[in-house]
Formats: C-alpha cells, sequence, structure tokens
C-alpha cells in the first residue's frame, strides 16, 4: 500500500465559526495504481491534495505513507517527504522563469544534495522520457504551455516519488496539449507509477482505473467508465 | 551557497533598474565614506610631511617659561641666570645619539624696524645666525651668496632673506645689492636662500596658521656677530638640531634640552627652561584635529547607509510578496524553510555587497575629484574599502532578515493559491 487514508477529517475556521471541509475520508491506494477524485469547485478535493501532499495536517484521522505515519512530524520532515515521496503537477507548471528546462526538472534534487553533475544527468533523462531531450536549454517563455507542463511532470517525476499527485493538470492546456499530458500519465502509470489525480473535467477522470467523488466533504467511489 | 550567488546575480541583472535604485542608499553612503576616509588620510600625510618631512628633521629647542610658553625677547629682558651657550655645547649638542648637526641663533618673530626706501617693508622675524645655520635647515642659497666666515670676523653689515621675505620687500626686484635699514643700521642684502625641498603649506586651521606663521612671512637673516647692534648683548638662545631620522627627533629634542639645562643657573620661581618643540606631537595633535572633524562626516554618511538598509528591506519585502508563488513552488517540491530565507539573505547580501563595490569606485572617483578641485591630497586605504564591502554585506544581511523570515514563515498553501 502507497497510501491509506483513516477517517481525516479537516475544519477550516472561518472567524469563530468551525466549517468542515472533509469529513472521515478513507481512501487506499496501493502500488500502480492510477485513481482519479473529481468533484466540483469548492468540494474540498484540493484539500484533500493538500493533506495526501504533505502541504497540511488534518484536523482528525491517520496517514500513512509508504508506511510511514505522518501524523505530529515536524515542517522539515514534511518538507523532506515532500522532496522525496511526493512529485507535485500543478494546473499552471509554475516552472522558474529564470531557469532552463533542466535546470527547472533538477531543481527537486537540489533539496536532496544530489551533486550538479548526476542532478543533471538524471533531469536530462527525464526530459528524455517526457519527450524533450531536445530543448532542454530552453528557457520557460521559449516553451509551449504543454511542453511546460510535461516538464513540470518531468521534475515531479525526476526524484523517484513513491506518488505522482496532479492537481488538474490539464486545465490550463487546449486539448491537444492536454491529450498529449494525459497520454504521458498513461505511459509512466504503465511503468509503474502510483498517480493520484485531481480534476472536475469527466473526460479527464476516464483515463483513470479507478474514479472517486468528492460532494460536501465525503469520499465515494465513482462509476468507473 | 555558490548556486544561491549565482541565482541572485541573476536576479540582480533581471531587475537592472530596481536593483541600482535599491543600491543607491548603500553606493551613496558606501561612497561618502571612502571619498572621506580617504581624505583623512591623505590630509594626515600631508600633515605629518610638512611639519616633519620637508622640515628637514629639525627640532628647536628654546627658553621657555613655564610649561611650554616661548620666552619672548620681544618684550621681556634678559633673564637671569641664562648663560650664552658656547660653541663646545653646541659641539656636544651636535654629537648627541641621534643628532646630526647643531645651529645656534638668536631671534625675534616679530619686526617693526626694518625699512626699505622710508617704509616699512616687512614684519617677518629676524634671525642672528651661526654658520651651521642654513645647512641645518636645509636651506640653500639661491640667489647671491651666503654669509662668509670674513663677513663674521669683520661684522660686516650684510643679510640674507629668505624667498617670502624677498618676495615681500622687493617685489619684482632684484634684492642682491639692495640696502635695507634694520633699526636704522642699513645692512646690504647678499643671497636669497630656499628651501631645498620645497613645499607649499596647506593653511586651513587656527593651529596650521601658528605652526606656519614664522615661515609664511619670512625671515632676514643677519650673522650672529651683527646682533648686538641691533638688539641687545647675550640674548637667550635657540638651537636648530638636525635629527638623523623622523624618529630620532623627540629623542634628540629632549636629550638636548637636558643638556642646555645643565648649564642653567635660573631661580626655581623663574620657571625658566630650555624645551624643545615636539614636532611629531604637533603633527599628531592636528591629525587628531582633522580626524575628529571627519568622525563626524562618517557618523552623517552613516545614515545614508541606514536609509540603504531600510531601502533593501524595502525592497525584499516587495520581492517576496511578487515570488510568493515560487516560494510556495519550492516549499511544495521539499526546500526546508532554512533554505528559503537562506536563498533571500543571499538575495540581499549579494546586492548590498555589490552596492558596496560599487560605492568603494565611486568613493574613490569622489575623493579623486576632490583631490582635484581643492589640491588637499588623497591616500586610498585597502583596510577600509574591505571593511565597506563587509560592512554593506552585513547591513544586507541585517535588513534582509525580517523580509527572508517572512519568506521562510509562508504557508505554502496559501502561496500555491496566488497567482
Amino acid at each position: 500500500m502507497v497510501l491509506e487514508l483513516r477517517d481525516i477529517c479537516k475544519d477550516y475556521m472561518r472567524g469563530k465559526l468551525v466549517v468542515p471541509v472533509l469529513k472521515d475520508i478513507n481512501l487506499n491506494v496501493s502500488e500502480g495504481e492510477y485513481i482519479a477524485i473529481m468533484g466540483p469547485s469548492g468540494s474540498g478535493k484540493t484539500t484533500l491534495m493538500n493533506l495526501i501532499g504533505c502541504l497540511d495536517r488534518p484536523t482528525s484521522g491517520k496517514r500513512i505513507l509508504k508506511g510511514e505515519d505522518l501524523d505530529g512530524i515536524s515542517d522539515d520532515r514534511m518538507a523532506d517527504i515532500r522532496n522525496r515521496q511526493i512529485g507535485f503537477v500543478f494546473q499552471n507548471a509554475d516552472l522558474l522563469p529564470g531557469l532552463t528546462a533542466l535546470d527547472n526538472v533538477a531543481l527537486p534534487l537540489v533539496y536532496r544534495g544530489v551533486k550538479k553533475k548526476e542532478r543533471r544527468t538524471r533531469a536530462a533523462e527525464m526530459l528524455q522520457r517526457v519527450g524533450l531531450g531536445e530543448r532542454m536549454e530552453f528557457k520557460p517563455n521559449q516553451l509551449s504551455g504543454g511542453q511546460c507542463q510535461r516538464v513540470a511532470i518531468a521534475r515531479a517525476m525526476v526524484g523517484n516519488p513513491s506518488l505522482l499527485l496532479a492537481d488538474e493538470p490539464t486545465g490550463a492546456l487546449d486539448t491537444q496539449s492536454g491529450q498529449q499530458v494525459l497520454e504521458l500519465f498513461h505511459n509512466l502509470n504503465a511503468d509503474g507509477v502510483t498517480i493520484i489525480m485531481i480534476t472536475h473535467a469527466p473526460e479527464v477522470a476516464c483515463c483513470a482505473q479507478k474514479t472517486y467523488l468528492i460532494r460536501d466533504g465525503r469520499i465515494q467511489i465513482g462509476e468507473t467508465v | 551557497m555558490f548556486e544561491n550567488i549565482g541565482l541572485s546575480f541573476q536576479g540582480i541583472w533581471n531587475h537592472k533598474l530596481r536593483s541600482l535604485l535599491t543600491m543607491l542608499g548603500i553606493i551613496i553612503g558606501i561612497a561618502s565614506i571612502i571619498a572621506i576616509v580617504s581624505t583623512i588620510k591623505g590630509t594626515n600625510e600631508q600633515i605629518k610631511e610638512q611639519l616633519i618631512g620637508a622640515g628637514n628633521n629639525v627640532v628647536t629647542v628654546r627658553l621657555c617659561q613655564g610649561a611650554s610658553n616661548p620666552y619672548d625677547m620681544q618684550y621681556s629682558p634678559i633673564p637671569d641666570g641664562v648663560p650664552v651657550i658656547s660653541e663646545e655645547t653646541r659641539e656636544q649638542l651636535a654629537e648627541l645619539d641621534g643628532a646630526v648637526n647643531a645651529s645656534l641663533y638668536t631671534e625675534r618673530t616679530y619686526v617693526e624696524g626694518l625699512v626699505y626706501r622710508g617704509n616699512t617693508a616687512f614684519t617677518g622675524s629676524l634671525r642672528g645666525v651661526d654658520t651651521h645655520y642654513f645647512p641645518v635647515n636645509g636651506y640653500q642659497v639661491y640667489l647671491g651668496r651666503g654669509f662668509s666666515q670674513a663677513d663674521y670676523d669683520n661684522y660686516k653689515k650684510v643679510a640674507m632673506l629668505d624667498q617670502s621675505a624677498a618676495q615681500s620687500i622687493f617685489p619684482g626686484e632684484n634684492p642682491l645689492g639692495q640696502v635695507i635699514e634694520i633699526n636704522k643700521e642699513p645692512f646690504t642684502v647678499v643671497g636669497v636662500v630656499a628651501m631645498s625641498s620645497s613645499y607649499e603649506p596647506n593653511i586651513s586651521t587656527v593651529e596650521e596658521y601658528w605652526t606656519f606663521v614664522g615661515n609664511d612671512s619670512g625671515a632676514v637673516y643677519v650673522p650672529n656677530t651683527m646682533w648686538p647692534l641691533l638688539c641687545q648683548y647675550d640674548e637667550p638662545q635657540k638651537v636648530d638640531i638636525q635629527a638623523a631620522s623622523t624618529d630620532d627627533m623627540t629623542n634628540v629634542g629632549k636629550n638636548a634640552a637636558d643638556l642646555i639645562n645643565e648649564r642653567l643657573t635660573v631661580s626655581q620661581d623663574s620657571e625658566l627652561s630650555y624645551s624643545s618643540t615636539d614636532i611629531m606631537e604637533q603633527a599628531e595633535q592636528l591629525q587628531q584635529l582633522a580626524n575628529a572633524t571627519n568622525q563626524q562626516l562618517i557618523w552623517i554618511a552613516s545614515i545614508s547607509l541606514l536609509v540603504g538598509g531600510i531601502g533593501v528591506m524595502n525592497i525584499m519585502l516587495v520581492t517576496v510578496t511578487e515570488r510568493t508563488r515560487e516560494i510556495g513552488l519550492k516549499k511544495a517540491i521539499g526546500a526546508r524553510k532554512s533554505r528559503i530565507l537562506w536563498q533571500f539573505l543571499t538575495e540581499a547580501a549579494v546586492l548590498t555587497s555589490l552596492g558596496g563595490l560599487i560605492g568603494v569606485l565611486a568613493g574613490i572617483g569622489m575623493a579623486q575629484v576632490v583631490s582635484r578641485v581643492s589640491g588637499s591630497p588623497t591616500a586610498i586605504s585597502a583596510p577600509a574599502a574591505l571593511v565597506a564591502v563587509l560592512f554593506s554585506m552585513v547591513i544586507g544581511i541585517l535588513f534582509g532578515l525580517m523580509p527572508a523570515i517572512k519568506a521562510a514563515n509562508l504557508n505554502p498553501i496559501e502561496a500555491l493559491r496566488r497567482e
């Protein structure tokens, strides 16, 4: 099992009012799975992603990632887990504009203390894998939106994470680039990568093996297409 | 670390105008401090050179009343118990450790009775000198001739002038062979002397004025055998002793004064004794005076450093806000707080260090301009430049701390939500 969520609740404080966002979430994700989490905006799917991605702490409940209990760990430990176990892909590629594609991809390895030469080799391999081997020295503003998103996927994958977390990865792309990105996810999954994708678009979710629905803070299994 | 520095330079380069404006406060502050320090150092070296270096290492030992008030023959009678210093004693003085030569002379620092063509022409000093006076003081005959032994032996009424005396008495005329009246006695000018190493005193304070006043209004010299004709017999003499090096001056002066004082038979109450004018001490006093003034200027310049630091803090806060998303992303992919903190601290430090470096260069430039315009010399101080750059770095770290902490503590979720 890569990820286990047990009775996860998350409340937000709005002034003095306690607003529950997630209620009793239970979720198991096993090795090599490709799941999609769907839900209308405001349903709490991004909050769930933040909890899975170790960006936030739940109000109650238990999270176990790769056998490690994430209860009460320090900020620095959370940063290390994000760095080693999680690969993030956001709606906007969020590349650093001053760095080349290669350096952007290598960035997570910097935080891991990998030597420069090895960083570049591994980042180059990853860029080859997402089909951008020819554009390693390009800056983000010289790349198309779809290409940027593929660089971002390479960045997420460069550290061999246990889990690839994608939040609306095609949300800002045209249909064709979106299709390419989804193909890439499919190929990565075929190579054994565990993927959790958050989206509101059914046509995107249908690429996954399993679909979950979040409604009013509760999760339920969705119909597979 | 080095990557952070490299990235910081890139950031500065990407925002050229903003970075320059941010650095401006630091640049101006550091530049003014470097300019002031260079000017202080130059002035100090000039003071030392003028008082000591160009003075042929001469210490004057003269009769004083009390602590250090020269005994003035203009207004006072010949004091009791102060004997004429013999040639034998002069030779002993010249042979003191560190001494090269010694000269005995009598002096009036202010002459009223010097008349040329019916007009009082000169108000400088009058000196009755022995044959050693000119070599000891580093004077060379510039026009005409020096005093010969025959002048002394035969009581010739001959006079020599220094250049400023020659200029004030005979403007535009050849002084040689002219006759001047000193206290109603006619003296023929036979020569003009000049300092062998020429120097122009730079007078900007009252203290400096009094230091140079003797040289400045010039001097008229007569053989010391003629002195009684003009003034009185047995006036207390002064001694100029040439030291082998600047460092010997203080000791030679003290020893010479002791040696002469042994021969005095003055009463205790008179408080009369010979003492040396410690020119090193004078130089240090002048330097301290200059330093004190400039120290205040440095404080004022430091205010602009403070302002510069606040400017850096301001811009760093703006940068943190602008780059919230970047910070969020970096945190999401695993950057620890400390890394974000160091990134922003490095950026601030690189920015201000660069400002400091530019400031040092600008300051050196400013010092050169000041020296061209005002003629005062400057000396670049390498340690001061180094300290200035390091200090600007510290300013960057200090004022960058608050924005950097702010960046490090950003919540990644909030930061990623920001557009």
